[in-house]
């Protein structure tokens, strides 16, 4: 696991490790199960066609938890997650390549608290940004 | 095409005042872990501690709401999460939900129903451990 990095020695720009999955309809099943959405456009392709869609779609929450899963495993095991938000701009399909990025907006003090706050996005095969997102986490400091 | 259906204030203002029974879920070790499989992510952070969107998994015992009847397909708009306390295996959970806002708009594929859902989240001491604030949207 990574260790946690400094408040000091993180600066706006700084690029968040970036994560690339590629959810199977297997994966999509699981992540119903695990979640309890079993909303049926997300593996039922029949009924998906039926009410209007191309085909089945990746869960928008799946899409969170990855974003959500760039800002922790950065901030490593004493790093705070405060917010985690995301917009979903477009559909997503099982299959395809999902890159999900972050990077550093902005390094400030608030109430004693050391935190940074973080851009994210996650795009697919062909360029679109699917989601967009934001994160603020609070980070140790070389001071303790 | 589909019929004009709409939502009336009455149904608006109904959705927004109803009071809905708070979800209850202890956090098993297993079902953690699961829900950390299902996104992929390996960490060993979560052999003890929940993933930061696991409690979306509350979500799912919203009752249905016989006024949204006729918006029967979903699409997620988004979600903020903020966090207090972890969340820890062996923790119970209470979830209490409300619909903050509910709102008609038209959409490409007809009228639609914006429903804001606010989410509050506490472990058995009564700590705050999150909020979440979901975009609904229903046609």
């Amino acid at each position: 696991m990574p260790d946690t990095p400094f408040w000091e020695d993180i600066e706006v720009g700084h690029e968040l490790p970036t994560i690339v999955k590629r959810p199977s309809t297997r994966q999509l099943v699981k992540y119903a199960g695990a979640s309890g959405d079993f909303y049926e456009v997300h593996y039922d392709k029949d009924f998906a066609v039926e009410i209007g869609l191309p085909g089945l779609i990746v869960h928008g929450a799946l899409k969170n938890a990855y974003l959500g899963q760039v800002v922790t495993g950065w901030m490593g095991p004493d790093g705070v997650l405060r917010k985690l938000s995301v917009r979903y701009r477009g559909t997503d399909v099982p299959g395809d390549d999902l890159t999900c990025s972050g990077r550093v907006t902005k390094v400030y003090e608030q109430d004693g608290a050391h935190l940074v706050d973080c851009a994210l996005t996650l795009q697919n095969s062909q360029g679109e940004q699917t989601t967009t997102g934001t994160a603020t986490v609070q980070l140790p400091t070389k001071g303790g | 095409m589909a019929e004009e259906k709409s939502l009336s204030p009455e149904a608006r203002r109904a959705l927004t005042e109803r009071d809905i029974p708070p979800a209850v879920m202890d956090i098993e070790r297993g079902h953690v872990r699961r829900f950390a499989e299902a996104i992929g992510d390996d960490s060993d952070r979560w052999a003890d501690v929940a993933p930061p969107t696991f409690l979306r998994a509350m979500l799912s015992e919203l009752p249905s709401a016989p006024e949204l009847e006729a918006f029967p397909q979903m699409l997620d708009g988004g979600s903020d999460w903020e966090y207090g306390e972890p969340v820890r295996v062996g923790d119970t959970i209470t979830a209490v939900t409300r619909f903050a806002s509910v709102n008609q708009r038209n959409i490409g594929v007809g009228p639609a129903v914006f429903l804001q859902i606010e989410t509050r989240y506490t472990n058995q001491r009564g700590d705050w451990v999150a909020t979440q604030k979901n975009t609904l949207i229903r046609y």
